[in-house]
């Protein structure tokens, strides 16, 4: 029981430690794809440590929910961390306080509220990055509720550490065209959600052309530093959320013991750097969408989810 | 568990994903705004159907199947590109965007609909008493075959009208070879040739239109305009 309770802590203390590392090597491997030099792949935690000892100016203008906002954006990947896979196959202590809805939810919030936060000021810029990203969420939000049914179906749970068993056990289960399918349509959610570049361009500067930078414009100091460590969090649980229930649930934690846990870490990240070089890969290879053919990146997502759907609810 | 089951569940298995990329790729064939991307998806689906067909001849060994297979792999995805190539200027071929008359979201969800109602269509079939592969096969040849037809008729363009022809036949083709798999192998070379008289007519044919009008965008022929003196 105690051991669980630790356990859980270490594990979002991982998510924590090791966002900011995630977006760097990400910058740093498109650097060297693109033969720029790039800054290092620790630079992240250099921007988070000068953030948070600057000055931060807020606008008089505006109200508590700009406030809040970073504390809000901050803390919900915190609680996804406490619900999902990142280190054990076995439940932890928090594992049955919420299911995968429940993380998506809470996930859900945050953006929420950046997106309040971002049209609160008056900022031109805010209202049309956030109406933008709410663009690019309600066209995922169908997607993302299909690929959650369709699992949760497959798996007669809705508890990701049930839903991981089930694709690996026996192996065969991987090669199910279900399987498949979700995990395709899965991948391209973190590529919309994650503001990747089929979508969204995360490193371009332009701000008529951001959709998913452009909330956070406004904050300065502390407050920019939690915006930014939070987002890169929140992508982190993803791709863990993605690797360990959908795709490679090997390389956990099987039992409640220190070492398989310590040696859970270095597995875990190595997967995250395998899933890295695809999404590097995918990134340097395509060009970013124009706004209104998003519509159809995310369309192509919602028909391999229900054809995943449709390949498990007639074929068996 | 026998060895011999347990790779029949295997083959089964795998024979059920490359139906689940044969249905992904016409649905890449529907989704595509470009000729050639198009084309990619239909060579992609061709391959499918190929490793299908040689999926389903491996375990009751039958060396039919896998012929109709190898058959399937040298035509579809290595002749008929090659034909279009040939007989269709490049001009025709680099055009990038395709002239459609419904968008591309609305078309994948009616594309989603019609594969809905195959499997409601295959279902009473699949009754009558048909085997393991043709669970898989033949609601998904049934829904290519609609998505072929809705292709033929959104498009405006001669090539990828052509494309969804081709994605007709391989829609038949794909549930036949779970349904019918006996048939002799002399019928399936003559499908085959078809299919390749069939592209090389329709290929000369849009070169045709293409040299008099300067345009493939066959959805603009909606008039016929008599020319009495010449």
């Amino acid at each position: 029981m105690f051991a669980r309770i630790v356990f859980n802590i270490v594990q979002v203390i991982v998510v924590m430690l090791f966002a900011p590392l995630l977006a760097g090597t990400v910058s740093r491997l498109k650097e060297i794809v693109q033969s720029k030099h790039g800054p290092s792949i620790f630079q992240p935690y250099r921007d988070i440590w000068k953030l948070f000892h600057k000055r931060e100016y807020i606008s008089e203008q505006s109200s508590w929910i700009f406030r809040f906002t970073p504390i809000i954006v901050f803390v919900t990947p915190i609680f996804v961390a406490l619900l999902i896979p990142v280190l054990t196959s076995y439940p932890l202590f928090f594992a049955f306080m919420g299911d995968m809805l429940g993380g998506g939810f809470i996930l859900a919030l945050g953006g929420f509220f950046a997106t309040l936060a971002a049209v609160d000021t008056g900022n031109p810029y805010g209202p049309m990055g956030a109406s933008r990203t709410r663009l690019v969420g309600f066209l995922a939000e169908p997607v993302f509720m299909i690929v959650f049914f369709t699992v949760s179906f497959v798996a007669g749970s809705t508890i990701p550490y049930i839903v991981q068993q089930r694709w690996v056990n026996p192996i065969s289960n991987f090669f199910e065209p279900t399987h498949i399918l979700v995990m395709l349509a899965f991948y391209m959610l973190i590529l919309a959600e994650g503001g990747r570049i089929p979508v969204d361009n995360p490193s371009g500067h332009f701000e008529l052309a951001m959709i998913d930078e452009s909330k956070a414009l406004e904050y300065s100091g502390s407050a920019a530093a939690l915006m930014k460590w939070g987002g890169e969090m929140k992508f982190f649980i993803l791709i863990c959320i993605f690797l360990n229930v959908l795709v490679t649930p090997w390389g956990l934690a099987r039992t409640i013991s220190v070492g398989q846990l310590a040696f859970a870490i270095p597995l875990v990240l190595a997967k995250v750097f395998l899933f890295v070089l695809t999404l590097v890969a995918v990134e340097c290879s395509l060009a970013k969408l124009r706004l209104f053919r998003i519509s159809e990146f995310l369309g192509a997502a919602f028909v391999i989810s229900v054809a995943a759907m449709i390949a498990w609810v007639f074929a068996v | 568990m026998t060895y011999s089951t347990q790779s029949a569940t295997i083959l089964t298995q795998l024979n059920a994903l490359a139906g689940a990329f044969f249905l992904l790729s016409t649905f890449g064939m529907v989704a595509t705004r470009q000729v050639q991307g198009c084309l990619r998806f239909f060579v992609l689906q061709s391959l499918f159907l190929a490793s299908s067909a040689v999926l389903l001849g491996l375990h009751p060994l039958s060396w039919h199947l896998i012929g109709v297979g190898i058959i399937n792999f040298i035509n579809k995805p290595i002749i008929i590109p090659w034909l279009l190539r040939r007989t269709i200027s490049e001009e025709v071929y680099k055009r990038r965007e395709i002239t459609q008359a419904l968008n591309i979201p609305i078309s994948l969800l009616i594309a989603l609909g019609l594969t809905i109602s195959a499997y409601y269509l295959a279902a009473p079939l699949l009754q009558v008493g048909a085997g393991l592969p043709a669970l898989v096969n033949l609601p998904i040849g049934v829904a290519t075959l609609l998505l072929g037809a809705y292709i033929l008729t959104v498009r405006r363009e001669a090539v990828p009208q052509l494309l969804g022809l081709l994605a007709m036949e391989n829609g038949a083709f794909f549930s036949s070879i779970a349904i019918a798999p006996e048939l002799h192998l002399f019928v399936e070379l003559v499908v085959a040739f078809d299919v390749l008289i069939a592209v090389f007519v329709i290929g000369v044919l849009t070169r045709a239109i293409h040299e008099n009008i300067g345009t493939t965008n066959v959805g603009a022929l909606a008039t016929l305009r008599e020319e009495s003196t010449r």
